[in-house]
């Protein structure tokens, strides 16, 4: 079942002159257990796909699914649910509360969901076992390390029964041992079921996708065909 | 890769058989660069020759006869592992010698051209990074030598994500020095 479809999906920015074309004609589908990578150049407007993905930002034409529901029919408080109950985000900044704890960071989104506080906690603990991160509950996020902010950041996007991830430069500024350990996470999400979307420049967690789809002025010029297995590589000795 | 320090590591441990050998490397190596066991005997009757490995009993030939390294041979590999490996003189690159010649043929894509390599570049790292997730974590010799691969081909790329966006302002509008100086004339801003 794809959990994410975008069918036609345009944004231009401006009129006459100055208007900029940021998608054209974009056609993307994930699946629930999907990921798919997003490369291309700055410009090219992956972080514009990702938040029309998300509903944050309308597309000027096309079609979007999330889960099933057409984004251009929905209400405005239609689309806050979808979004609060069904995707989660990870922004390259993180976008944690300083004035809240880790645990309270995670399990917010899910109390705004109506979610009973404990039950949020609950759950919001759970996902932060999951990501090494207990020891770390009551912490401020100014008392965590970066690689520990974005793996809140990362538990708050994956805690509760969120289908799809959307994440922009998961790794942000991160050394390439947390940068591995985010897109693990990542894709140890997607084998529980979740359909995620990863727009980077960086090939190395691109390469944790089981699609990367290249994007180039607002297009889809390119993607990956379905991987060889690994014994294509095991080669001998030169 | 050089299989004759390879084995002069491991006997740098001390001594083995020759099939040991062959074992041990492929283990220590996350299995990534099998060994065939004629290149070991080859390789060891060579270190034997210069004086680098000593063995057994000349008599004994076969799965039976032992190597140990001499002292000569530790003072080699000693030597070898210190000694940065020759990357001074740029190597001549096929790839870049692909997008130098695409942008001299006529009615050539030099993006197009470029997004070929970089996507089967990609699809390799993603074929990595699967024996990285299924196995590396266990394994240090074969998560050193994934890394290694990884990061070569992440470097490709870079190269070539960079040339597709020089090559791309180059056409929009080449800024050359003659410019600058004609429009710093005009605004009067000095440098």
């Amino acid at each position: 079942m794809s959990v994410l479809e975008m069918r036609r999906v345009s944004r231009t920015y401006g009129q006459g002159a100055t208007e900029v074309h940021a998608l054209r004609d974009i056609d993307l589908e994930v699946d629930a257990g999907g990921m798919v990578a997003v490369m291309g150049p700055s410009g090219s407007g992956k972080s514009t796909l990702l938040t029309i993905a998300g509903s944050l930002e309308d597309p000027t034409s096309g079609e979007i699914r999330v889960c099933g529901e057409e984004l251009t029919k929905l209400s405005r408080n239609a689309k806050a649910r979808l979004r609060r109950r069904s995707i989660g985000y990870v922004f390259q900044d993180f976008n944690l509360l300083p004035g809240l704890t880790a645990a309270e960071n995670v399990a917010l989104p899910l109390e705004l969901d109506g979610v009973p506080a404990r039950r949020a906690r609950t759950a919001g603990l759970q996902a932060m076992e999951q990501l090494g991160l207990s020891d770390r509950a009551s912490h401020f996020p100014d008392q965590l390390s970066g690689g520990e902010r974005q793996r809140v950041a990362i538990a708050r996007a994956v805690a509760g029964e969120h289908q799809l991830l959307l994440a922009d430069e998961p790794s942000g500024a991160l050394d390439s041992a947390n940068g591995e350990a985010v897109m693990r996470l990542i894709h140890a999400a997607c084998k529980r079921g979740m359909a995620a979307v990863v727009v980077t420049h960086d090939a190395q967690l691109a390469s944790w996708a089981d699609r990367v789809v290249f994007l180039r002025d607002g297009r889809v010029t390119d993607q990956t065909a379905q991987p060889a297995g690994p014994e294509s590589l095991l080669g001998p000795v030169q | 890769m050089s299989v004759r320090y390879a084995l002069l590591a491991l006997l740098s441990e001390g001594p083995k058989y020759g099939l040991q050998l062959r074992e041990e490397f492929e283990a220590r190596t996350g299995e990534v660069w099998p060994l065939n066991v004629g290149q070991v005997y080859t390789t060891l009757q060579r270190l034997e020759r210069d004086g680098l490995v000593e063995s057994d009993d000349a008599d004994t030939e076969g799965p039976q006869k032992g190597f140990r390294i001499t002292a000569a041979g530790q003072q080699d590999l000693a030597g070898w592992l210190r000694t940065p490996s020759d990357v001074s003189s740029p190597p001549r690159d096929e790839l870049v010698m692909k997008v130098l010649v695409a942008l001299r043929v006529p009615g050539t894509d030099v993006a197009e051209v470029i997004q070929v390599h970089r996507r089967y570049l990609v699809e390799l790292m993603q074929q990595w990074t699967r024996i990285k997730e299924a196995e590396a974590e266990a394994d240090l010799g074969l998560a050193l030598v994934v890394d290694a691969e990884l990061f070569r081909l992440d470097s490709v790329i870079r190269w070539l994500d960079s040339a597709d966006g020089r090559i791309k302002r180059a056409a929009t509008g080449p800024i050359n020095p003659a410019k600058i100086t004609k429009l710093r004339n005009r605004t009067g801003i000095r440098p």
